[in-house]
């Protein structure tokens, strides 16, 4: 494991990034994206570059604005719903559940038990699809491709449950106010066991496949150093900011799942995932695309176990589905972070003081545009080929950050 | 830590600074006056009982009622409101929960009164470094100028764009570079 300097965020003395050049090189201006494969969308970064280090990144986003607070001032909440699924379509459930709670929040609705319980078995199936997703991507990235369709091959799967559920499979609209659009159907528990089933074997196969392949290690242990206090003064969240934390410092478990429980997480029985890592091979340094990579790989096993405890808790849960929400929002607002796959996904929503059914005022904090902006800092003196990497270890997703 | 301890905290420090509270909000809040708000964070972040280390978020809230014939019984005066959702690193209490606190700054919607020119709060980058893309955004979509911001240009719009969307005046642009707006 690292050295405590290598722990403060310098580069390690024998660190071969750092390149020699015997030969005067001309500063330059390269642009990548917004059409490039490895960034994850419509990013564009413009890389100011000497030789092949380096020395500032500059993200330039909008390419994918949708104005969606400002739709989300014209329309009901009810209405909204769709809008936030756009936003980061890889966790569409996740961003549901968000503007959900904080509508439900403004208007002080308590939402019966079974909603909670599935809630929380979809919220968790679709944080699997997205963490499988971000690992695909992610080998995608780094240049090998196999990972990538054995991650879809799984991620189909839940596609297909929810399929079953809502009758979408990216924009779902299934987690609504006051709910779940409709209960669970016949037979779905039993299916979604089968599939929880089926994957937990896979796990161990994508850790051979990438956390422990040597070529993956190479191109991650030691890259993309993001130091905790960094991370927390950029306001970076989820596995982004789990992968800098280290549990012997004292660190917090620092999930909201576990320190702002919502859906009632609190009586679940799960792991927050926090470095160290006694299993990380030995150039790995905690805060580095790998550790971001393997917070993910754990999480998605922390997942498979809070969907199996959702499922057994689900025959017996108490109540209704859905509760009707008030036909008008009451005046003032409320802010909520909800701990979505990529980190604190925030919805803030004003009411008008003369009682409406639209919302003053909706904002939504995204966690990929926190995380986004340390982009700069974690770049600065590495290689361009660096830079998918680190990119990539970040998980992006440009829907949730331009809205 | 509750929310009503904070704003204890914070008025014997600051006394009649604090230019208002509200503790029966769903988020309690203060609100201090834009000279001032470069101090007050910097307590918020820096005193030891608080430590309120995380900036969430910054939101540009518009209070305007663009319709005559509803202004009566809007229910508010036409103002301009930077919320600032903050958050602390250490988690407190048993079972640890999250600290949090609402910080907002009320400003007219043009300054001096004049359409136009933009509402100013100094910036927070120096205490927070999310706060240089959040100010960035508040900018482009809300319109308040953030002074003191290192590079205080438009994120998420174009360059060139006009006007400042969030704004409820806003007047939707009939073409951009000859593409059709409506």
């Amino acid at each position: 494991m690292a050295t405590a300097e290598q722990l403060s965020g310098q580069r390690p003395a024998q660190d071969q990034t750092i390149v020699e050049f015997d030969v005067r090189t001309d500063e330059m201006l390269v642009n990548m994206g917004p059409q490039h494969p490895s960034t994850h969308g419509v990013l564009r970064l413009v890389l100011r570059t000497d030789g092949e280090v380096i020395s500032e990144v500059s993200p330039h986003l909008g390419y994918l604005h949708r104005c969606a607070e400002k739709i989300g001032e014209n329309v009901t909440p009810i209405q909204f719903i769709p809008y936030t699924d756009r936003m980061d379509y890889l966790a569409a459930m996740n961003m549901n559940l968000g503007y959900s709670l904080a509508v439900e929040k403004l208007c002080g609705m308590k939402v019966p038990e079974k909603a909670q319980v599935i809630r929380v078995i979809i919220a968790e199936l679709n944080r699997i699809a997205s963490h499988l997703v971000g690992m695909g991507a992610y080998g995608l990235d780094l240049g090998t491709f196999s990972p990538f369709l054995y991650a879809f091959r799984e991620r189909e799967m839940i596609l297909d449950l929810f399929e079953d559920v809502c009758g979408a499979r990216l924009t779902y609209s299934y987690i609504t106010i006051g709910g779940v659009h409709d209960d669970l159907p016949e037979g779905w528990v039993q299916r979604c066991q089968e599939f929880l089933d089926y994957l937990k074997p896979r796990v161990e196969e994508y850790h051979t496949l990438l956390t422990r392949n040597h070529i993956f290690v190479k191109r991650t242990a030691a890259i993309g150093i993001l130091p905790r206090d960094l991370a927390l003064s950029h306001g970076c969240t989820g596995p982004m900011l789990r992968g800098s934390l280290d549990r012997s410092q004292g660190d917090p478990e620092w999930d909201l799942r576990r320190l702002e429980p919502y859906c009632g997480y609190d009586q679940y029985d799960f792991r927050v995932i926090v470095p160290p890592f006694p299993e990380a091979p030995a150039e790995a340094v905690l805060g580095d695309c790998w550790h971001r990579f393997y917070v993910r790989m754990l999480e998605l096993v922390e997942s498979i176990k809070l969907v199996e405890q959702g499922l057994h808790r689900y025959p017996s849960a108490q109540g209704s589905h859905r509760i009707e929400q008030p036909r008008v929002l009451p005046a003032g607002e409320a802010y909520v972070e909800t701990e979505c796959p990529r980190g604190q996904m925030g919805f803030y929503v004003v009411g008008r003081p003369g009682k409406d059914a639209v919302p003053l005022r909706v904002r939504a904090r995204s966690s990929s545009f926190c995380n986004l902006s340390v982009t700069d800092d974690l770049c600065r003196g590495c290689l361009i080929a660096d830079v998918p990497a680190i990119v990539g270890s970040i998980d992006i997703v440009m829907g949730e950050i331009d809205r | 830590m509750t929310s009503a301890e904070v704003v204890g905290i914070l008025e014997q420090k600051f006394g009649p600074r604090i230019k208002s509270r509200n503790l029966e909000a769903i988020d309690p809040f203060v609100t201090v006056e834009p000279q001032d708000l470069v101090e007050v964070c910097r307590f918020l972040k820096e005193e030891e009982r608080l430590r309120f280390d995380i900036l969430n978020c910054i939101s540009g809230v518009d209070y305007l009622e663009p319709d005559p014939k509803k202004v009566a019984k809007a229910g508010f005066e036409p103002h301009l409101e930077v919320v600032y959702h903050l958050s602390s690193s250490r988690p407190q209490g048993t079972p640890p929960r999250v600290q949090r606190f609402v910080l907002k700054v009320i400003l007219p919607r043009w300054k001096e009164g004049q359409p136009g020119s933009l509402p100013e709060v100094p910036s927070v980058t120096s205490l927070w470094r999310t706060a240089d893309w959040h100010e960035r955004e508040v900018y482009d979509l809300s319109g308040v100028f953030f002074t003191g911001h290192p590079n205080l240009t438009r994120i998420l719009l174009a360059e060139d764009w006009v006007g400042y969307p969030l704004r409820k005046d806003y007047e939707y642009p009939l073409e951009y570079h000859g593409i059709r707006g409506r």
